[in-house]
């Protein structure tokens, strides 16, 4: 093996789609600001002049069209990854995500699978206030017929679109905006990374952290801060939120017999409380202490960066809610 | 207007005809066979808008994308999709053409490039504007047909389309079937600007009005649209005006429009102005309108017979498709 690259997350997205479109002549990239811009976020910046007009297209802000386009394209024998700004911007494309790309493989009887990728930025943290912050991945994974990923790391930043692209059903690649300037080690060769499948990133033997996205990185500086006082935190990176990995997280719960689940989602009606369900189902009789949740406070996004940062999940929560857990024993 | 167009043979008209008879008969049975409980759900029929249907699938190829509306029986039908399959697929049966998990408005075939029936109002435009992209980038001839209501002219996806198609320049054929109401709104209703061709021609895209109970009317109207989009001069848009003779739905008392409105359209329905002209024109007599009626009569009995005979999907199959299976 050669040694480890450094780069940003942003750049290992950027390599992902540039290898992709070298790949496959049917793959081409479309969505706002995309080409002459640069990408909102520049992800795409240099992708244009590399690979043409006709493979790195800019859309009018229309997100229902150019989105369902890409369904159409999907089924006319293309492979399209569709870039929508953010999240909060993919609402006006929900008609054609929900009605369409999820639907028209089972409504078909299977004539019709819908392989396309669909990449939105998600979350908070860079005070971009209550219509550019929210996380609203729980509300695609709700739905059946779609793939929903959100990688977290440089190594699954730049694996997963050639997964998600190899895949044959609509898979909706969740970037979090914080983590776009993150810098680290490209570790994995991409074709080794998988579509599906949780990951444990911190062993530890006290509690599990579930936990994904942006998120991950809030749970290493609490298991830091944890380890400090000599409890040791399991980090499990779910990597996918559609379809959900139990195994892994009831493996971890297994060894741990505690779970605090960390979602930058708003608690009512989300995905840690999915996650938490799963583990009262299948993992009631492992459970030491009460499954613990911290999730973002029931506020859209303020701007100003303190109330952003306490609306936030962040590490000082985690601490207290595992801390929570020991109370008891200690 | 009871001359036809010149040239036109006797087989030619017969077959005309007897393709909107097809799909005349085949509704009225699909009527009967909701009332008997074979067909649930919503049901629309189309009674009155076949020479759309016909007129614009005489000049699509097989390579061409279709898109359709919860309207769509017609469609199919004139697409090519086999009769038998089409009725089971209206009796949820496993042969069905979309294995019965669609109905009546999702009415789905690959081997005919026929993408469906989408019930959601506008909902297929931008899938029609993609199937025509991926066709652009492949660097073929073919094209995309979408058909939608006039409603859908009130939908953000209508425009966003029209913008979209004639900024890249689109093979795609836009079908705009005007049957004045909006399920029961008319479109004075609903609409500031009622002249829907006029909307479209704002964008950019080439835009005309055409008289859609006439399927002469219809097919040369869509032979030039079709030309123009093929040769990469952009998307067309054909307002074709029409009328609706049923209800919107097995379920629509029909309270927003006068007994004698509807009487008045039906005077001018395809198939009755479309004898006639045949007639007058002297290139059909009763007795060719009688075993073409015959004909079509007997190919939906068929078709209810397969339908009725085909299985049901056994519950096990439930989750099948959700996801695509993959042979690996």
């Amino acid at each position: 093996m050669s040694d480890t690259v450094r780069m940003t997350y942003r750049e290992a997205v950027k390599q992902a789609i540039r290898e992709a479109l070298q790949a496959d002549p049917r793959v081409f990239l479309m969505g706002e600001d995309v080409g002459k811009y640069g990408g909102c976020f520049a992800v795409t910046k240099g992708l244009l002049d590399e690979f043409g007009e006709e493979r790195i297209r800019d859309t009018p802000l229309s997100e229902s069209a150019f989105v369902g386009a890409g369904i159409g394209a999907a089924l006319g024998g293309m492979r399209p990854i569709v870039e929508i700004m953010t999240v909060n911007f993919s609402l006006l494309a929900l008609d054609q995500i929900v009605n369409n790309a999820a639907t028209l493989c089972h409504m078909s009887g299977g004539q019709f699978p819908v392989p396309m990728v669909i990449r939105m930025a998600t979350g908070a943290g860079r005070q971009l206030a209550a219509q550019h912050s929210h996380s609203l991945e729980a509300w695609y994974a709700h739905v059946p017929g779609l793939r929903v990923v959100e990688p977290a790391t440089i190594d699954d930043a730049r694996g997963m679109l050639p997964a998600a692209l190899a895949c044959p059903d609509p898979v909706i690649v969740f970037e979090p905006i914080s983590l776009y300037n993150m810098e680290g080690e490209l570790t994995a060769a991409a074709s080794d990374v998988k579509l599906d499948g949780a990951r444990v990133h911190r062993s530890g033997r006290d509690v599990t952290l579930v936990t994904w996205g942006a998120s991950l990185w809030r749970c290493v500086a609490a298991a830091e801060q944890l380890a400090a006082d000599g409890i040791e935190a399991e980090i499990v990176d779910l990597r996918s939120l559609r379809p959900l990995d139990d195994a892994t997280v009831l493996a971890s719960l297994g060894r741990t017999k505690r779970v605090v689940i960390v979602d930058e989602g708003w608690r009512s009606g989300s995905l840690a409380a999915e996650i938490a369900m799963r583990i009262v189902e299948q993992g009631f009789y492992d459970l030491d202490a009460p499954i613990a949740r911290v999730c973002s406070e029931e506020v859209p996004i303020p701007y100003p960066r303190h109330l952003e940062e306490a609306a936030l999940p962040g590490p000082a929560r985690i601490v207290a809610a595992v801390r929570g857990l020991f109370s008891d024993a200690r | 207007m009871n001359d036809v167009p010149a040239g036109l043979t006797r087989e030619r008209g017969l077959h005309l005809l007897g393709e909107m008879l097809r799909i005349r008969q085949f509704e009225a049975r699909c009527a009967e066979a909701y009332g008997a409980g074979h067909i649930r759900g919503f049901l629309h029929l189309c009674d009155g808008e076949e020479a759309i249907a016909v007129g614009v699938m005489q000049v699509l190829g097989a390579g061409d994308a279709i898109v359709s509306t919860y309207r769509e029986h017609g469609h199919a039908l004139a697409r090519g999709i086999a009769m038998g399959p089409l009725m089971a697929e209206l009796f949820g049966k496993r042969s069905g053409c979309s294995g019965g998990r669609g109905g009546s408005m999702h009415v789905f075939d690959a081997a005919t490039r026929f993408y469906g029936g989408n019930a959601i109002v506008g909902g297929g435009l931008p899938l029609a504007i993609g199937l025509a992209l991926a066709e652009k980038m492949q660097g073929s001839r073919n094209l995309a047909a979408c058909f939608f209501g006039e409603g859908a002219a009130a939908e953000g996806e209508f425009h966003e389309c029209m913008n979209l198609a004639a900024l890249w320049k689109l093979p795609v054929l836009f079908l705009c079937e005007n049957n004045l109401y909006a399920m029961g709104t008319a479109l004075a209703r609903s609409e500031s600007q009622t002249d829907i061709q006029a909307k479209a021609a704002a964008y950019g895209v080439r835009a005309a009005a055409v008289d859609g109970m006439d399927v002469f009317a219809v097919e040369a109207a869509v032979r030039g649209a079709a030309e123009h989009a093929r040769a990469g001069r952009g998307p067309v848009l054909l307002e074709l005006r029409t009328y609706r003779l049923r209800a919107h739905s097995m379920f629509d008392a029909q309270l927003y429009r006068d007994k004698a409105e509807v009487e008045e359209w039906r005077e001018r329905g395809p198939l009755t102005t479309l004898t006639t002209r045949l007639k007058v024109a002297g290139l059909m007599t009763e007795d060719d309108f009688q075993r073409l009626l015959s004909e079509a009569d007997a190919e939906v009995e068929a078709a209810v017979e397969f339908a009725d005979a085909a299985d049901w999907e056994p519950v096990e199959d439930l989750m099948r498709h959700v996801c695509a299976e993959v042979a690996s």
